[in-house]
């Protein structure tokens, strides 16, 4: 079932010399699903991720022909609807949870706040809830990390805090912008298992947004690789080593390999052509 | 003789609360001409022992020596001419305000250099750069140039050994192949000895003929790089870490 | 990866030569970022009145001979106390008949000799204080910040008085106590700033090349605190003009006959219920002069910041 659906989504900057285009035209689906965004930096990955939520801050533009979620076009609400579905229908996990918890005020206090602002019960619920949550996330002493101020948690420990608290209002899309390449592969993989855990239970969508092809590859189930604001592949996960597009294949053979030692390391050499051609369409 | 040796060391940092001990009772060494490499998660003190070598950490114990030459507190100008680092992110080791011409000339002049202009075409020739970086301010340079300029800064006094933190995970993983082909080249080139931190281990297999696994400040475990693409890690952390970076294992039920 | 739709390609030639990412020497590189720090600057119309106006005060200031219509120093007490826009006096005479205008241009020498001293010894003071205590840390650190502190204690135009008061009255002097009551908080933004630097890898990087502390200081940390300074000084040059005009108005700074701009003030006072304008224009040269340095600051605050020119 079809969840979210971007038809022709284009983000433009202005710029001194000329208008930027950082996502030229492109059109995808989610449905309850794992899809993997990958690129280099510039090619366009986190400004998709932010302009689904419309979070690109102007002289930034976001057009689309539409972004239907559910049904709803979510290019015709107003700021004030639209926030009604940032958090509570859509949430976004950014790459470094420092510069996303506010230091000042403790975990517990913010989740609650999460809660509150989602719009239901009491304080004695929205605790619970927080509780229930941080035990979801896996961490072990729930009591201590409510009480505790962010500068004294890890960074994986941030992480996860802040997945669980984009999960107390039970959205139905989350976008992940490289919410692990911050954190060690042993927490990484815990990161990785909560957010999989969702996706079977509670039949989210997740957009997960990364550079790393082989976690990519590994963890969704659909791809879909961005080159210069535009997406020049999409496969399933598991044939992505099977791709058949120069750029996805250089960046896979640029790749050192544990099991396959070489001598040399190819190197990507980029073909202009690759940013003229359209975009691929990303729905099923 | 070993061209690294570091006997029982350990580094330590006062802070508020009282010590952190980044590096405990560490003992390596590293052969002329080998690339050896130092893997671990964050916080296990991989970095600090790159930097407890060329002296950025006040207080440390224990005996290092390069070159055979002990090492003590302070590190004089002829220890630089034959250590050298590349830094982890070439965002934040290039000065904001400086040219590329800048660096490399300071650099130069400080280890003596007397043919500054020569010298600083070449090291741009020699990591891949042409003449046209050389008056450019890192805003103008994307993320793997900067770090060539970086390398080059490392090579202007002409090392013996390299220490490399983490050099290219900041990078694109295509700029990632650049770099690294360009330090293997360097290597044999310069015949140069390193020493690479990082946390991916597919880099370390690729670059290094020796790694060691460090976990909370102690190496757990040095093996050959052809022990490692077996998957033969005698540890348990060493296994737990290569299983790992092979990429996401989905949990069934 | 950038792809432009460019409308306005470079016009060849020398627009193309400063806009170049490619400088071929030197001073291509250093005239050409200036040239782009100008370009982002001149986007900020608020700072570019700043700059016409203070622009303007440096040509009448080194015009002043030529521009004033009288004598500034020229009594003529038949025509004291004249309305603004009489004949020959176009803003007026005061109590002793001397022509306010040319009193002003005349004034603007002063106030400009004032600002530019203050300018250049205050901030380098705090500077030297600030990064030397910044890097060094320790005892040196604090004995310095201690030192600061207790300067930073005083009101500002107290302990200038008691400057004044110890050194007797006079520009000169009026400088030098400004400049000694103004450096601290140039120290504290230089330590505060050093201490982020000095932690960074570009300055452990040239520690690995031999470099010494004064060597880091001077050459490293130095030019990234400087462009803050600047910012902050421009700001803070209202505050230096008004604490010099406070000065010349408690008749510690400019001694009469000089047309310095507070000392008028402090003259027209008696006069200001019956004959405004001989307080109220050199009143307003100040608040002129004080809103576009402050103008002037924000603009360069924008270009200079060394927080966004990294993108």
């Amino acid at each position: 079932m079809t969840r979210l659906e971007v038809d022709n989504l284009w983000v433009k900057f202005p710029t001194r010399n000329g208008i930027f285009d950082a996502v030229r035209g492109i059109s995808f689906s989610l449905g309850e699903e794992r899809l993997g965004i990958v690129g280099e930096s510039g090619s366009g990955k986190s400004m998709t991720g932010r302009a689904i939520l419309r979070l690109i801050r102007p002289p930034g533009q976001v057009t689309a022909n539409h972004i239907t979620l559910d049904g709803q076009n979510l290019m015709k609400l107003s700021e004030r609807e639209m926030r009604q579905v940032r958090g509570r229908r859509i949430s976004m996990i950014m790459q470094d949870p420092k510069f996303s918890l506010n230091p000042v005020m403790t975990v517990g206090r913010q989740m609650m706040e999460a809660y509150a602002t989602s719009g239901r019960g009491s304080k004695a619920l929205a605790r619970d809830k927080a509780m229930e949550m941080l035990d979801a996330v896996a961490i072990r002493d729930p009591l201590r990390v409510f009480n505790a101020y962010p500068h004294e948690l890890s960074g994986g420990m941030g992480q996860r805090i802040m997945i669980a608290m984009m999960l107390i209002p039970d959205p139905d899309i989350l976008i992940a912008d490289e919410p692990t390449s911050a954190l060690d592969v042993s927490v990484q993989m815990q990161v990785l298992d909560i957010m999989d855990k969702l996706v079977r239970d509670r039949g989210m969508g997740l957009i997960f947004i990364s550079h790393d092809l082989n976690l990519v590859s590994s963890f969704c189930d659909r791809v879909l690789i961005m080159y210069a604001g535009r997406i020049v592949e999409a496969c399933a996960a598991d044939k992505l080593h099977e791709a058949t597009h120069p750029y996805t294949r250089g960046l896979l053979k640029s790749l050192p390999q544990l099991d396959e030692p070489r001598r040399r390391l190819e190197v990507l050499s980029r073909d202009p052509a690759w940013a003229e051609s359209e975009s691929v369409s990303g729905i099923t | 003789m070993s061209h690294i040796s570091i006997d029982n060391l350990s580094v330590w940092f006062d802070i508020n609360e009282g010590r952190v001990d980044a590096v405990k009772n560490v003992s390596l060494r590293v052969n002329q001409g080998e690339s050896f490499g130092l893997v671990g998660e964050s916080g296990s003190g991989k970095s600090t022992i790159l930097r407890a070598i060329v002296g950025l950490t006040p207080t440390w114990s224990g005996a290092m020596a390069v070159a055979g030459e002990e090492l003590g507190r302070k590190r004089n100008r002829a220890f630089y001419k034959k250590v050298q680092m590349v830094f982890q992110d070439p965002y934040a080791s290039l000065h904001p305000r400086q040219s590329v011409d800048q660096v490399l000339g300071e650099t130069l002049k400080l280890h003596g250099a007397g043919d500054v202009d020569e010298r600083i075409e070449k090291l741009l020739a020699d990591v891949g750069l042409g003449p046209a970086f050389r008056f450019r301010y890192p805003h103008q340079l994307s993320g793997g140039q900067r770090q060539r300029v970086a390398i080059a800064r490392a090579l202007a006094p002409e090392p013996e050994i390299l220490l490399l933190d983490e050099p290219t995970s900041a990078l694109d993983v295509s700029v990632q192949a650049e770099i690294l082909n360009l330090l293997s080249d360097l290597r044999h080139e310069h015949n140069l000895t390193y020493v690479m931190v990082s946390h991916d281990l597919a880099v370390v297999s690729h670059m290094c003929e020796k790694i060691a696994v460090m976990q909370l400040g102690e190496i757990v475990e040095v093996m050959t790089v052809e022990e490692m693409r077996e998957m033969k890690p005698k540890h348990p952390y060493s296994r737990h870490l290569l299983e790992s970076s092979l990429g996401y294992k989905r949990r069934t039920g | 990866m950038s792809i432009f739709n460019s409308p306005e390609r470079y016009t060849a030639g020398w627009r193309a030569w400063l806009l170049t990412d490619t400088p071929t020497s030197r001073n291509h590189a250093r005239i050409a970022s200036f040239y782009q720090g100008w370009l982002s600057f001149r986007t900020n119309p608020m700072a570019m009145f700043g700059l016409l106006i203070l622009a303007l005060m440096v040509l009448i200031a080194i015009f002043a001979p030529l521009l004033a219509p009288h004598d500034p120093l020229v009594q003529d007490l038949a025509n004291r106390l004249q309305p603004l826009g009489t004949d020959a006096h176009l803003l007026g005479t005061d109590s002793l008949g001397r022509d306010i205008l040319s009193r002003l241009i005349h004034g603007a020498r002063i106030t400009l000799y004032i600002v530019i001293l203050v300018a250049l010894i205050a901030p380098i003071a705090g500077l030297f204080v600030g990064t030397v205590a910044g890097y060094a840390g320790g005892w040196i650190d604090t004995i310095l910040m201690r030192i600061t502190d207790i300067f930073l204690a005083f009101p500002r135009l107290v302990l200038a008085l008691a400057f004044v008061a110890a050194l007797g009255a006079g520009i000169e002097n009026a400088v030098i106590a400004i400049s000694l009551t103004a450096w601290p908080p140039y120290a504290r933004i230089a330590r505060a700033e050093t201490l982020t630097i000095r932690n960074t890898d570009y300055i452990s990087a040239i520690k690995l090349q031999g470099a010494g502390p004064f060597r880091i200081i001077t050459r490293h940390i130095w030019p990234l605190c400087i462009s803050s300074l600047i910012v902050r000084v421009t700001l803070d040059m209202a505050g230096i003009i008004l604490a010099a005009a406070g000065l010349g108005f408690l008749g510690l700074g400019a001694q009469p006959p000089s047309p310095e701009w507070g000392a008028m003030i402090s003259e027209g006072r008696k006069f200001i219920l019956d004959h405004w304008w001989v307080a109220t224009v050199p009143g307003l040269a100040i608040f002129l002069v004080s809103l576009a340095f402050n103008l002037l600051g924000d603009g360069l605050r924008d270009v200079l910041d060394p927080k966004d020119s990294g993108s």
